[in-house]
């Protein structure tokens, strides 16, 4: 279970999760964020759609990469939130074609 | 033309803001790149909020790092945070990106700090949604203040220890504890530790942290010579290998650590020659007494040369900061040994428990070479343990022909994650030397860049 220790009135955005609103605390990065929102599956792979989320939260294992603001493959554990964002999550390598283009298979992510 | 500085410091942890620190007390024009948002590398992410500046839970070690923050925050460098280093060129010529626009500038010398990351831990569903290294675990307590409660922590290293003391200290609940080292190890680590007694303090500390755990409500396992991971779409539980029978466990999320290795993808694509470290069981760049590399004018200190920790990187830096500064004639040569004479001491008495934690704490076989076929080694191309044998026995000999015959490695983590697995793997199916087999081949970019950055690159000049 994900806990946050932070205040429970801690300022926060808006964002959006594959188009429906999202409030997150200020300050943190996106992978961060959509943890604390829990939502753990982040991304399909390219070679076997295989569910993966964030693994190391410092921008060497390239798990965490999710779409933001139409830029698809961005590292979520090193951008910061902010008003206004776009997140959409990814099957394959985010926009090339692939084997698993025709492949609709949902994602978790509770509480949205 | 780019602008040139006198030094580029690459990273902003212990070892590149220390480096920092004594270039800029000898008037050097200094540039730092890192990526994240502020300094402090990952051991000491997080030291400059407010919410970490009273939290004596998170080890002497971090609180030490503020005082070399606070020393590099009023040094005279430019800081450039949040710009991801792409290449560096044999001629000095850094390629970084901020903000969707690359940049080149250009340095006389350059220290490259690039730090640690964790070693891979390649069990069998490691790749599942929830699990995550206990790195991560940590950096999401000191940035992001999250906790993961009922979690299993599992594997080896003085950092396992730690991170479960702090989620003790703030009253997480924490499901278990699978301390995965070898039992032979500390019999055979007993003989370093006369001359680890400089750092006795730290080794106590750590035998502390397991002590409680072992004392606390956490089941805490030791002894298990297997582990793997369940789930479908995501953690389900775990599975360890003990009294000849496996035993199983639920929970959502794993963390995962087996020590940490140089993060040397930078150094590499930049042609600095490196070497296996047999104790070490990893990959680390060739070196001279000033930390300089094989390539004429650029220095690796810290552990992303060779790891060392935390303090000894910061005597790196130093040591480092002062060879560069007297190739720039800032300082005279007769000099440059009184001065380093301080930080060399230093560092001999960090590195004196380093035979005694690599031999403690090295994983075993297992977990570097896994046996279940259907482990996933490269987790950015999916290829598993299984498919990497069948290509060495049908002829694949190396990591770089490797890449031709499975797309192992050619992944956008840049075989961050599979790179060390990789070539143990292959030299044990071979039965040849590691040092032998080798490592992949790295090239720039070493991170991602969009064609359209480059061919809208600005010199620093022209901006």
């Amino acid at each position: 279970m994900i806990i946050s220790l932070a205040q429970k009135n801690a300022d926060t955005v808006n964002v959006q999760l594959d188009g429906s609103p999202l409030k997150v605390r200020r300050g943190l990065n996106v992978a961060a964020a959509l943890l604390e929102a829990n939502v753990t599956q982040f991304r399909r792979t390219p070679v076997t759609a295989s569910p993966r989320g964030p693994f190391c939260m410092m921008g060497v294992c390239f798990d965490c990469i999710l779409t933001i603001d139409g830029l698809a493959n961005q590292q979520a554990c090193m951008i910061e939130v902010c008003e206004g964002m776009e997140i959409e999550r990814q099957t394959g390598d985010g926009g090339l074609q692939t084997q698993q283009d025709d492949q609709n298979v949902p994602l978790n992510g509770s509480g949205l | 033309m780019s602008r040139q500085y006198d030094i580029i410091v690459i990273g902003s942890g212990p070892a590149g803001m220390a480096a920092c620190k004594m270039a800029s007390e000898h008037g050097a024009d200094i540039l730092l790149l890192d990526e994240q948002r502020s300094p402090g590398g990952q051991i000491f992410r997080g030291i400059e909020l407010p919410q970490n500046q009273k939290r004596p839970e998170l080890g002497n070690a971090y609180q030490a790092g503020k005082k070399l923050t606070k020393a590099f925050r009023k040094s005279n460098v430019e800081y450039v945070s949040q710009a991801t280093v792409w290449q560096l060129s044999p001629d000095l010529e850094v390629g970084y990106s901020k903000a969707g626009e690359a940049r080149i500038v250009s340095a006389k010398q350059v220290i490259l700090a690039t730090g640690a990351l964790e070693r891979p831990m390649p069990v069998p569903g490691w790749t599942l949604p929830g699990v995550m290294t206990a790195g991560a675990a940590q950096i999401m307590l000191k940035e992001s203040q999250i906790d993961v409660a009922d979690a299993v922590f599992a594997g080896t290293g003085p950092l396992l220890y730690l991170i479960v003391h702090q989620y003790l200290a703030a009253g997480i609940p924490v499901k278990a504890v699978i301390d995965l080292t070898p039992q032979g190890n500390y019999l055979k680590a007993a003989r370093h530790l006369p001359r680890a007694l400089p750092k006795i303090k730290q080794i106590i500390e750590g035998w502390q942290w397991k002590r409680e755990i072992a004392n606390s409500e956490i089941v805490f396992i030791e002894g298990a010579t297997d582990f793997r991971i369940k789930g479908d779409q995501s953690v389900s539980g775990i599975e360890y290998f003990k009294g000849n029978r496996w035993q199983s466990l639920q929970c959502e999320h794993v963390f995962l650590h087996q020590g940490v290795a140089p993060n040397l993808n930078l150094s590499l694509a930049a042609g600095c020659n490196s070497q296996w470290n047999e104790r070490q069981k990893s990959w680390t760049i060739e070196t001279d007494d000033w930390l300089q590399s094989s390539v004429t004018g650029v220095a690796v200190a810290g552990d992303g040369a060779s790891i060392g920790g935390a303090g000894a990187a910061q005597q790196q830096g130093a040591i480092a900061a002062l060879g560069a500064l007297c190739r720039l004639g800032k300082i005279e040569e007769s000099q440059l040994d009184r001065l380093a004479r301080p930080y060399r001491n230093e560092l001999k008495s960090e590195m004196a428990s380093r035979p005694f934690l690599e031999t403690l704490f090295s994983p075993a076989d297992i977990f570097r070479l896994p046996r279940q076929e259907d482990t996933i080694v490269c987790r950015c191309e999916e290829i598993t343990v299984g498919e990497i044998r069948k290509a060495v026995a049908i002829g694949c000999l190396g990591p770089n022909q490797l890449k031709s015959f499975s797309r192992c490695g050619m992944g956008p983590c840049q075989g961050r994650m599979c790179g060390l697995t990789v070539s143990e793997l292959i030299a044990d199916t071979i039965n040849e030397p590691v040092a032998k087999v080798g490592y992949y081949r790295l090239r720039s970019p070493v991170k991602p860049l969009l064609l359209q950055e480059l061919a809208n690159l600005k010199t620093s000049a022209e901006s």
